[in-house]
């Protein structure tokens, strides 16, 4: 059965038809609906959010030694906190099969840096596949479980946004019914201590010889003739389809489905069977680098950016000087960026920031949107949990800790930012840390979390206290406070209370996010306009719903959700009631 | 057949371009669709990419190469008419949003858009997708009664789209879809 399916779903399907029995993983966009769709088949596959993207490799890990087909999905920078199981799992190698997905962003859509994950995979001496569509996302995956198992390996799928996220057709099979495999206690392969691991890197070595001849053989990699042999591309991932687009069937390609080990024999005979040799691969140098290091002249980088998305529009001007004709009109066209939807909770605390002027160390999540204008109320976006540890470090060095807090959200709060807490309590400082709880993960698109009192799939569960585990950490009773977001002159009171504190405190603002079904929007408030003094007062917190028509602020009724934020801004009382 | 659905966040062009792939599905073309998720659903400008043909490799469009725009705002469409190519036709709700310079102060938003990409020499037909769905019954079908205005250009026949709708909306919401669908379609004929 054909159907088109998103590169995430098909990802999703082929666990599913391969017999997956768990999925760990935490969110991250491109890679989130990899999970939430494996979670649906809850009759045969066992999914789960785990707090971080360490532990979901590691229950993953877990579940492949204990003879399960396991899964664990994560983004580019996800790998980066996965990264310790990851190399150790090389070393260990599985029992039924594992697979890891990573999702890069070039370009940057929704992450705070463009990371190549291949290096990963050369760092970590395990197999890579990169898929270029659905139908590979499909494929690749169900392949991936059949090499992990042949080579007794974990195997990472490298995805990016254009694959996670574009929809082509995809081929349906049946679900395979893989057993639970027996599980041999040795330590020797799973007890990583100096003694056992110097005799499992001679394993991993071995297996990465082995690995290096399966390349040259494997149908993952293809090579497709052109009519002519004048010009050879070697591809991967999307770029396979700006490559083809580009330059249709006149030249050959190699196209890399196993990006990681590489096919030197099949790369050499590929190159001496064509004039020219063309490297297309997004980000980094990899391909072609290792292309180089086999003695092949090759263009690539030397013409191609290191920097941000490919497209068939920049290969045609890069590689055959073609540019596009358009028009465009002489207006200048105001930027769209993105920013806190109306009634969002968290708008109101960074008002408040903005207005003390404080020092504030963000973090990862919908609130990162609190850097731009007109709140401006960020100092730094690091990465996941950094918020916290970050400050800790500022103020030791700077002793400002009555003039700067961090920012932080429920589940990223969960995922790395506690452990930080433990550091400032520990370490004797006296930051203030707002912990902004909409009780949803909200930028991934509203994933459950530990907080939530609900899993993955949907089942009541323990909600773990952000209030306990400040308790646990050390911070007295009386500095763990909860406010409601929505109310100004109490966040702004706490606030000044807890930075004079010559002590730690947490400060949970707690609301949940305005776009949960559950939560129900209030008549939006009118704005008189005879009461209205052109002040601007109200414009300060960036709502989207406020603008200035004839010089009186309006209330667009329709996008409000009656936050009554607005109403606290105004002196002059002339947002009142509802509107009639 | 390329088509790029654009539009701000939250405003349902996902929905649109699975109507749109499932009818070039249905039709036995090879099919891409492309999304973007995340940051840019935050009330950002948002694009989609539908593409449909006897192959199809890339997911994305270029510029000078949409044979269609579909959009649900006024700036949007001036924004992404770069991608339309040379004789391609702008489709487009009258509906205007500020964005955040905009309420801020910090940028204008341009006046008379839709005049001014008729003046380029562009097709466009423009009309309040907004009011057709309210009429309709619901101004959630804003994206569907989009479909509807542009009709023919998006190389389909009426029953494919209707049954693509059909397929693509809960069967709660198929009735007022396919009333926004067809009133759509009436405002096209009717300009």
């Amino acid at each position: 059965m054909k159907q088109l399916m998103l590169g995430n779903e098909a990802v999703a399907r082929g666990l599913w038809e391969a017999g997956v029995r768990l999925v760990s993983s935490y969110p991250g966009t491109p890679s989130t609906e990899i999970t939430e769709f494996a979670a649906k088949y809850e009759q045969d596959i066992y999914a789960e959010w785990a707090p971080n993207e360490k532990v979901a490799l590691e229950v993953a890990l877990g579940a492949a030694i204990g003879g399960g087909r396991s899964f664990c999905a994560m983004k580019h920078v996800g790998l980066n906190v996965a990264a310790d199981p990851l190399f150790v799992s090389a070393y260990t190698g599985v029992n039924g099969g594992m697979l890891i997905a990573v999702a890069d962003d070039p370009g940057m859509h929704s992450s705070q840096n463009e990371q190549d994950s291949r290096h990963y995979a050369i760092a970590a001496k395990l197999p890579m596949l990169e898929p270029s569509d659905s139908a590979d996302c499909l494929n690749f995956t169900k392949a991936a479980y059949a090499l992990s198992e042949q080579f007794d390996t974990p195997v990472l799928l490298r995805t990016s946004t254009r694959v996670a996220h574009s929809q082509s057709v995809v081929e349906l099979s049946d679900r395979e019914e893989v057993p639970v495999r027996d599980y041999v206690k040795d330590p020797s392969k799973y007890v990583m201590m100096p003694a056992y691991a110097r005799g499992r890197h001679v394993t991993v070595e071995k297996r990465l010889a082995a690995l290096r001849e399966f390349a040259e053989t494997t149908e993952l990699n293809r090579i497709e003739r052109g009519t002519d042999n004048k010009i050879g591309i070697i591809t991967a991932g999307t770029c396979y389809n700006y490559a083809r687009e580009c330059f249709g069937d006149s030249v050959s390609y190699l196209k890399l489905g196993l990006v990681n080990p590489m096919p030197a024999k099949k790369i050499l005979d590929f190159a001496a069977s064509v004039e020219r040799v063309i490297v297309i691969e997004e980000l980094d140098e990899v391909i072609e680098s290792y292309c180089r290091a086999l003695g092949i002249a090759v263009d690539g980088h030397n013409i191609l950016p290191n920097i941000g998305e490919y497209s068939t529009e920049l290969l045609a001007e890069k590689l055959l000087g073609k540019v596009p004709e358009f028009d465009v009109l002489e207006d200048a066209i105001p930027p769209r960026p993105p920013v806190l939807c109306s009634g969002c909770p968290h708008r109101g605390v960074f008002y408040v920031l903005s207005k003390l002027k404080l020092y504030v160390s963000g973090d990862i999540g919908c609130y990162t949107l609190g850097a731009g204008q007109p709140l401006c109320a960020m100092d730094t976006t690091l990465c996941m949990g950094a918020s916290i540890s970050a400050l800790h470090g500022f103020n030791k060095v700077r002793g400002e800790e009555n003039k700067s807090v961090a920012i932080i959200g429920d589940s990223t709060f969960m995922h790395s930012g506690m452990t930080g807490l433990v550091d400032i309590t520990y370490n004797q400082g006296k930051s203030t840390v707002i912990v902004v709880d909409n009780s949803i993960t909200g930028m991934t698109g509203h994933q459950q979390n530990p907080c939530t009192g609900l899993t993955l799939q949907n089942k009541p569960t323990y909600a773990v206290s952000i209030e306990a585990i400040c308790a646990a950490a050390g911070i007295a009773d009386e500095h763990i406070r909860v406010v409601d977001p929505y109310d100004l002159g109490e966040v702004e009171r706490v606030l000044k209370e807890e930075l004079a504190a010559e002590c730690p405190s947490v400060i949970i603002c707690r609301r949940p996010c305005a776009l949960l079904k559950y939560v129900k929007a209030k008549p939006a408030p009118r704005v008189d306009a005879d009461k209205c003094r052109s002040c601007r007062a109200c414009m300060k917190i960036g709502c989207p719903c406020i603008s200035m028509q004839n010089g009186k602020a309006v209330i667009d009724a329709a996008l409000c959700v009656g936050c009554g934020v607005c109403k606290q801004l105004c002196k002059f009382d002339a947002i009142g009631g509802a509107d009639a | 057949m390329n088509i790029m659905i654009v539009g701000v966040g939250g405003q349902g062009s996902l929905l649109a371009s699975r109507i749109l792939g499932r009818a070039a599905l249905d039709a036995g073309y090879a099919v891409k669709v492309s999304e973007v998720h995340g940051m840019s659903q935050r009330g950002g400008s948002v694009v989609t990419y539908v593409k449909y043909g006897e192959t199809v490799d890339a997911p994305l469009i270029c510029r000078g190469e949409a044979d269609v725009i579909l959009s649900f705002e006024q700036l949007e469409a001036a924004r992404w008419l770069p991608y339309l190519r040379r004789g391609g036709t702008v489709v487009t709700s009258t509906q205007s949003i500020n964005p955040m310079p905009v309420v801020t102060g910090a940028s204008v938003y341009p006046d008379a858009l839709v005049e001014k990409i008729a003046a380029k020499g562009v097709r466009i037909i423009a009309a309040d997708t907004l009011a057709i769905a309210r009429e309709a019954g619901s101004e959630k079908a804003a994206n569907v009664a989009l479909i509807g205005l542009a009709g023919q250009v998006l190389g389909f026949s009426d029953e494919a789209i209707r049954a693509a709708i059909t397929a693509c909306v809960p069967p709660k919401f198929t009735e007022v879809n396919l009333k926004a669908y067809s009133l759509g379609a009436e405002n096209a004929a009717a300009l």
